[in-house]
C-alpha cells in the first residue's frame, strides 16, 4: 500500500479551455455590469481598493450608454474624436497588412480589437509625458497627432523613415509625441519607464511616465524589477498591462499562473491595481485619467490591466487558426471597441449609421492618400531607401576610427 | 598633487562630476548612506542628498534599466554594480537597450550612463567575486569600455566617462583599490599613498577615452595590458631584465590602435596579458589587430598570457592568476622565439 509520501508527483501544465475545433464558451466568465464598479478617490489607501484588481471597470452598457461613477469625463467632440482615432488606426492597419502581403515591407503587427487602449490612454496624458510602449500601441501616436506619413515611411523603411531603416516595421520612435523607441526584447521598457518617472521626480518636474507590457511578458524579470522600483520610490508612473489573452500561441494562463489576475500582481508591492474593460474607450480613458492624477499628485504608481482580445494574429508571421478556435474572436464577450463607441455616439444622438459609413470612407481615403505619398518615396525594396553609409552612424555620438575603416571597407 | 588610493580617487571623481553637473545621479546596492561596500561613494549622499545618491533594491536589472530611463529623460546616471560578477541580470539592458538606443532611434533618445563595477581577482573572491568580463562588453557595438590602472587614471577616466554622451562600462580592478598589485601575493602590500603612481593631480583632472599610456619604455618587446596586469608586467620586466615596452591601454573601446602599432613596429615582438579567460578574450582581438597591421614587423608569434579557461577558483587563486613568473617566462620565451 502506498503511503502519502510515496505517491508520484505530477506536473501541472495549464491549458486553455478550448482549442481549434472546440466551441468557445465564455459564459463562465464573470463580467460586471457597466457602471457597477466603484470609483475610489485617488488618494485612497491601496489596501482598501484591492477588489479593483479582480473586477472589470466598465462604462459603456449594451445600449451604448455611458453609466456609473467612471462615466462623464469626455465631451461629445472628444468622444467623436476618439472614434475617429480608432477608425484611423484600423484603416491604417488594414492597408499596412495588405502592403506586407504585397511585399512592400517585411513584417507588420496590427491592433485589431485593441484600438481603444492606446487611443484612449493618450488622451489622459499631457504634453511632455512619456510612454514606453510595446509594438501594439500605435494608437498612442495616432491619438497624439503624429503624422501618419512618418509611420508609413517607418513601416516601409524608406528614405522618409525617421529611424533611417534601422528598426523592424512598427518600431516607431517620437520623443516629441511622448513615444519612446520600441525594443523587440520584451519587457525591457517597463523598468525604463519607472526610471524615467524617477528622473522626473528627482528633477522636481511635473511630467509622468507610462510603461506598457503584454500579458505574456509580465513573466520577465524586468516586470518584477519595475514593480519593486516603482513601489520603493513611489515613481510617478502608470504601469499598463495589456491582457489580450494570447502571447503568440501561448494563452495567458501560462504567464499568469496561480494568481487570479495580472493586476493582482501589484498587491504584493502595495501598488494599487485596477482592471478595466480594454474594449471600452470611455472606461480606458477614465481609468487612465485616474492613474495619471495619482501619479501627478505624487501618490505613486498605479497598475492598470486592460482586459481585451487580440482579434488578429500576433504578427504577419502568425496564423492563430493553428492554436485557437476560429470563432473565439466572435465569442469574445467584451465586443468590438469601434462598434461600441459608434453605438455610444448614436445613443448620444450625434451619430448615425450613415454618418459612420461616410466616416469609414473618409478615413480610408485619408489613409490611401498618405500611402500613395509614402510609396512615392519608396518601399522596403523599391524607391529611395536609407543610404548604406548611414548604417554606420549613431552607433556612437561620434563615428569612431574603427567604424570609419569598416565603412570604407564596405565601399561607402 | 596628492597621493591617494584608487577608492579615494573614484570617490573624488564622483564628487567632482556631481558638483559640476546636477544631472549626475549615483545609485546602486549599498551606495547611499553606507557609501558602498568598497567605500567609493562615501559621503556623497550626505553632500548631495538622498535623491542624487541612493540605495537600490538588489536588482542589477533594475539598477541599469532605471538608469536607462533616467538617461532618456535627460539625467546622467552613474550606477554601481557591486561586483562585475553580478552584472549578468543587467546584461540584456546593457546590450539590447543602453548600447542601441541612440542607433535605433536615430539619435532621438540617447543613453549617457556609466556602469561602474569592480572587476578581477586577487582577493580570494572565487568565481563570484573575481571575474573579468570586459570582452562581453567590447564585443557589443555602442558601448565604451574603460579599465584604469592607477588612481590618477581612475579619477580622470571616470570624470570623462560621466561626461561622455554614450554608455560607458567602467571596470575597476578591485585588487588595485588600495595599492598597485604586482602579483607577488606573498609580499606586503604597498599602499598607493606610498607609491609614485599614487599621485593624483588636484582639481578637475581629465584623461580622454581612447588614449593609451606607455608605462615603461623599452626596445625588446611590446606588452599590451590593462588594469592589474600593467603592474604585473612591470614587475616581470624588472625581474627578467627583458627591456619591455609596456602599453597600458586604459580604454578597450575606443582602442588606441596607433599606440599599439607604433610600439609593435618598433620592437617586433608582442605579448598580451589579461586576467580574463583566454578563449575569445580581448587578447584575441588585440592579437588579430597586431597580426593584420604589424605582420611585416613581427619577429616572433604574438603571445597571450591570461587566466585559464576555467571558472575562477578559490584555493588555487595563485595558480590561476597570471602572475609575474608566468608573464616573465612569456617575455623570455618570446625573446628566444
Amino acid at each position: 500500500m502506498m503511503t502519502g509520501e510515496n505517491v508520484p508527483l505530477s506536473l501541472h501544465v495549464p491549458e486553455p479551455e478550448w482549442r481549434p475545433g472546440d466551441t468557445p464558451d465564455y459564459s463562465g466568465i464573470d463580467i460586471p455590469k457597466a457602471g457597477s464598479v466603484r470609483r475610489p478617490e485617488v488618494d485612497e489607501d491601496p489596501q482598501t481598493m484591492r477588489e479593483l484588481a479582480f473586477t472589470i471597470i466598465r462604462v459603456l452598457n449594451r445600449r451604448g450608454e455611458a453609466v456609473g461613477p467612471w462615466a462623464g469625463e469626455l465631451s461629445d467632440d472628444d468622444v467623436a474624436a476618439g472614434l475617429r482615432h480608432m477608425m484611423l488606426l484600423r484603416a491604417y492597419d488594414a492597408r499596412m497588412m495588405m502592403a506586407q502581403r504585397q511585399g512592400k515591407t517585411s513584417f507588420y503587427m496590427q491592433h485589431l480589437g485593441e484600438e481603444a487602449i492606446g487611443c484612449a490612454f493618450r488622451k489622459a496624458l499631457l504634453p511632455g509625458d512619456m510612454n514606453f510602449p510595446t509594438y501594439r500601441q500605435a494608437g498612442l501616436l495616432i491619438a497624439s497627432g503624429y503624422p501618419m506619413l512618418k509611420m508609413m515611411c517607418q513601416v516601409y523603411s524608406n528614405e522618409g523613415d525617421p529611424v533611417h531603416g534601422r528598426q523592424l516595421p512598427v518600431f516607431y520612435s517620437s520623443k516629441e509625441h511622448g513615444f519612446f523607441s520600441i525594443s523587440g526584447n520584451l519587457a525591457t521598457q517597463y523598468i525604463q519607464a519607472v526610471g524615467w518617472a524617477m528622473a522626473s521626480a528627482i528633477s522636481r518636474d511635473t511630467k509622468i511616465a507610462a510603461g506598457w507590457i503584454g500579458d505574456g511578458s509580465t513573466a520577465e524579470s524586468d516586470f518584477h524589477a519595475a514593480l519593486v522600483f516603482a513601489s520603493t520610490y513611489k515613481a510617478p508612473v502608470i504601469l499598463n498591462i495589456v491582457n489580450n489573452q494570447w502571447a503568440i500561441s501561448t494563452f495567458q494562463g501560462i504567464a499568469r499562473g496561480g494568481s487570479g489576475t495580472f493586476a493582482a500582481r501589484g498587491h504584493g508591492f502595495g501598488i494599487p491595481a485596477l482592471r478595466v474593460d480594454g474594449n471600452d474607450y470611455l472606461a480606458v480613458h477614465a481609468v487612465a485619467k485616474w492613474a495619471a492624477e495619482r501619479a501627478r499628485r505624487n501618490l505613486g504608481p498605479t497598475i492598470v490591466e486592460y482586459v481585451t482580445y487580440r482579434a488578429g494574429g500576433h504578427s504577419t508571421s502568425d496564423d492563430p487558426a493553428a492554436y485557437r478556435p476560429k470563432r473565439e474572436s466572435e465569442a469574445w464577450p467584451l465586443g468590438d471597441p469601434i462598434l461600441r463607441m459608434k453605438a455610444h455616439l448614436i445613443a448620444l444622438g450625434v451619430w448615425s449609421e450613415e454618418r459612420h459609413k461616410q466616416a469609414e470612407a473618409e478615413v480610408k481615403d485619408e489613409v490611401v492618400a498618405v500611402q500613395k505619398e509614402a510609396e512615392a518615396i519608396g518601399t522596403l525594396h523599391d524607391g529611395r531607401r536609407p543610404s548604406p553609409r548611414d548604417m554606420f552612424e549613431d552607433v556612437y555620438a561620434d563615428l569612431p576610427p574603427h567604424l570609419v575603416l569598416q565603412r570604407q571597407e564596405a565601399g561607402y | 598633487m596628492a597621493k591617494m588610493t584608487m577608492i579615494e580617487a573614484i570617490q573624488g571623481a564622483l564628487d567632482i562630476a556631481m558638483g559640476e553637473d546636477e544631472r549626475v545621479v549615483v545609485f546602486g546596492e549599498d551606495v547611499g548612506y553606507f557609501g558602498g561596500v568598497f567605500r567609493c561613494t562615501a559621503g556623497l549622499q550626505k553632500k548631495y542628498g538622498r535623491t542624487r545618491c541612493f540605495d537600490t533594491p538588489i536588482s542589477e536589472l533594475g539598477i541599469v534599466g532605471s538608469a536607462i530611463g533616467m538617461a532618456a529623460y535627460g539625467l546622467k546616471p552613474c550606477v554601481e554594480i557591486q561586483f562585475a560578477d553580478y552584472m549578468y541580470p543587467a546584461y540584456d539592458q546593457i546590450v539590447s537597450e543602453a548600447a542601441r538606443l541612440r542607433y535605433r532611434s536615430a539619435g532621438e533618445f540617447t543613453c549617457p550612463i556609466v556602469v561602474r563595477m569592480p572587476t578581477g581577482g586577487g582577493i580570494y573572491g572565487a568565481q563570484t567575486h573575481s571575474q573579468s568580463p570586459e570582452a562581453l562588453f567590447t564585443h557589443v557595438s555602442g558601448l565604451k569600455t574603460v579599465v584604469p590602472s592607477t588612481p590618477a587614471d581612475a579619477r580622470g577616466l571616470l570624470i570623462e566617462a560621466i561626461r561622455d554622451p554614450d554608455p560607458v562600462i567602467f571596470l575597476e580592478p578591485k585588487r588595485l583599490y588600495n595599492g598597485p598589485f604586482d602579483g607577488h601575493h606573498d609580499r606586503a602590500v604597498v599602499s598607493w599613498t606610498k607609491h609614485e603612481l599614487g599621485e593624483v593631480p588636484d582639481g578637475i583632472h581629465v584623461v580622454p577615452l581612447g588614449k593609451a599610456v606607455t608605462r615603461r619604455q623599452g626596445g625588446d618587446l611590446t606588452v599590451l595590458a590593462y588594469g592589474t596586469m600593467v603592474h604585473v608586467a612591470l614587475a616581470a620586466a624588472k625581474e627578467t631584465g627583458v627591456d619591455a615596452e609596456i602599453i597600458d591601454l586604459r580604454t578597450l573601446q575606443p582602442l588606441d590602435t596607433e599606440a599599439i602599432y607604433a610600439s609593435v613596429r618598433k620592437t617586433g615582438r608582442c605579448v598580451i596579458v589579461h586576467e580574463a579567460t583566454l578563449t575569445s578574450g580581448f587578447g584575441a582581438e588585440l592579437a588579430a589587430l597586431v597580426q593584420r597591421n604589424c605582420f611585416y614587423s613581427l619577429e616572433a608569434p604574438v603571445r597571450r598570457i591570461t587566466g585559464w579557461d576555467t571558472p575562477y577558483p578559490h584555493a588555487q587563486e595563485w595558480d590561476y592568476f597570471p602572475g609575474p613568473t608566468r608573464v616573465g617566462s612569456a617575455f623570455t620565451e618570446t625573446m628566444e622565439a
